[in-house]
């Protein structure tokens, strides 16, 4: 499968991005986001779902950003890490998303599906499927 | 001809007999090797491009044929074996017998949603998790957390659907008996809401690392035939032409040998009691 090679590719692409990714969006108020009960409401994407990310939730820190072209444009204009791992998201038809980690439930955008899979990884982290 | 019994009417013998033959699968490689097909599919169906395993039409013939091969590696541990299938209408409850210690094992605990009753207790020793998204090595469930398991009407309101699917043939065909049993469209979410309900890695790309997946899938393989017979003038579709999407005598890939059209007719491989 041609994805097989491609996909290994974007993963070394996305830890180098991850690495040394500038802050977006709310990132300056990540500090504060410590955790569940706190109000996010306010930091939602208007419309289009497709809004930066950048907070700690839960103690992890998640980030989400648009991109435009490569693998993550395909899957759906959006790439995600928790604690600079990617998270492997998908767009759905009708807009709504789902992740690796949630695979069969969907979510209206990005940020509910981060926090999420952070919810279910209870800790652990994130690891590169093996191929 | 094997058939394919409700697990809930299997003898304890069968019981044993099938989880000694999943432990042996597991000790050997190859239950993981199924594992990572599965993943490998899940990661890469979109609903805008090409797509095989999930959100297509051949959503149930990609099954039907994985499952079989997974059947036919049981039946070289043990050529008694035939898969179960778990009916979630009715056995519906943590407390059901499916998910007893002496087959599937019952739910994770509170603190990390580890399973640790039963065969696939990571304390066996025999159940390690080696295919993952993340990295804890014992199978999880968090049954019940979310989602709810379909009733027996959602079920009927699917079968009743009489066409098999409808362009856009992905996640939001409407009036297609295909994505309403799959679950991304409808009420019951079918499919799909079993997958939350048992949380864990079932809820996941990886589902596959919990042994009930193939009884789910055979429930679902069954509702497919249910509904062939309530609907014996209704085909496959599409049948021909449709970029991205497998038609009825394109083959699927991993197999490429297979098409839709040799999975319509289970009967030649097992029968349903």
């Amino acid at each position: 499968m041609s994805s097989n090679v491609s996909r290994r590719i974007v993963l070394r692409g996305t830890a180098a991005a991850a690495a040394g990714v500038a802050l977006l969006a709310t990132g300056a108020r990540a500090a504060d986001h410590t955790g569940h009960t706190m109000d996010h409401t306010g930091h939602e994407g208007h419309g289009t779902g497709l809004a930066a990310f950048d907070e700690v939730y839960k103690g992890r820190r998640i980030v989400g950003k648009p991109v435009t072209s490569g693998e993550h444009a395909a899957h759906g204009g959006f790439a995600v890490t928790i604690d600079g791992k990617e998270l492997h998201v998908m767009r759905n038809a009708d807009g709504t998303w789902i992740s690796v980690i949630n695979h069969y439930q969907v979510f209206p955008e990005p940020l509910s599906l981060t926090r999420a899979a952070v919810d279910k990884l209870r800790g652990a982290s994130l690891v590169p499927i093996q191929m | 001809m094997a058939v394919r019994k409700n697990q809930a009417n299997l003898t304890a013998t069968e019981k044993r007999t099938f989880v000694n033959a999943l432990l042996e699968l597991k000790r050997t490689g190859v239950y993981d090797g199924f594992v990572r097909t599965h993943d490998q599919f899940i990661m890469s169906d979109r609903d805008d491009s090409d797509r095989v395993g999930h959100r297509s039409p051949s959503f149930l013939p990609w099954h039907r044929r994985f499952l079989i091969q997974f059947e036919q590696e049981l039946q070289k541990v043990d050529p008694s074996i035939t898969l179960p299938y778990w009916d979630w209408t009715v056995d519906r409850s943590v407390n059901s017998s499916i998910f007893g210690a002496d087959f599937m094992g019952g739910n994770g605990r509170s603190r990390d949603a580890q399973v640790t009753t039963g065969p696939f207790a990571y304390s066996t020793g025999k159940w390690n998790i080696n295919v993952q998204a993340e990295n804890s090595p014992f199978l999880q469930r968090e049954m019940g957390a979310a989602g709810t398991l379909p009733t027996r009407a959602q079920v009927d309101a699917v079968l009743a659907m009489p066409v098999y699917d409808t362009a856009p043939w992905n996640s939001a065909s409407e009036g297609s008996f295909r994505n309403y049993l799959e679950g991304w469209r409808g009420a019951g979410r079918v499919h799909n809401n079993v997958h939350v309900w048992m949380g864990g890695h079932m809820a996941t790309g990886v589902s596959p690392n919990d042994p009930v997946f193939w009884l789910h899938h055979a429930h679902i393989d069954k509702l497919w035939s249910d509904w062939q017979r309530m609907h014996p003038s209704s085909a496959y579709l599409p049948a021909a032409g449709t970029a991205n999407v497998v038609d009825l005598n394109d083959t699927m890939r991993p197999w490429n040998n297979v098409t839709p059209a040799q999975m319509l007719d289970h009967s030649a491989y097992y029968t349903y009691a």
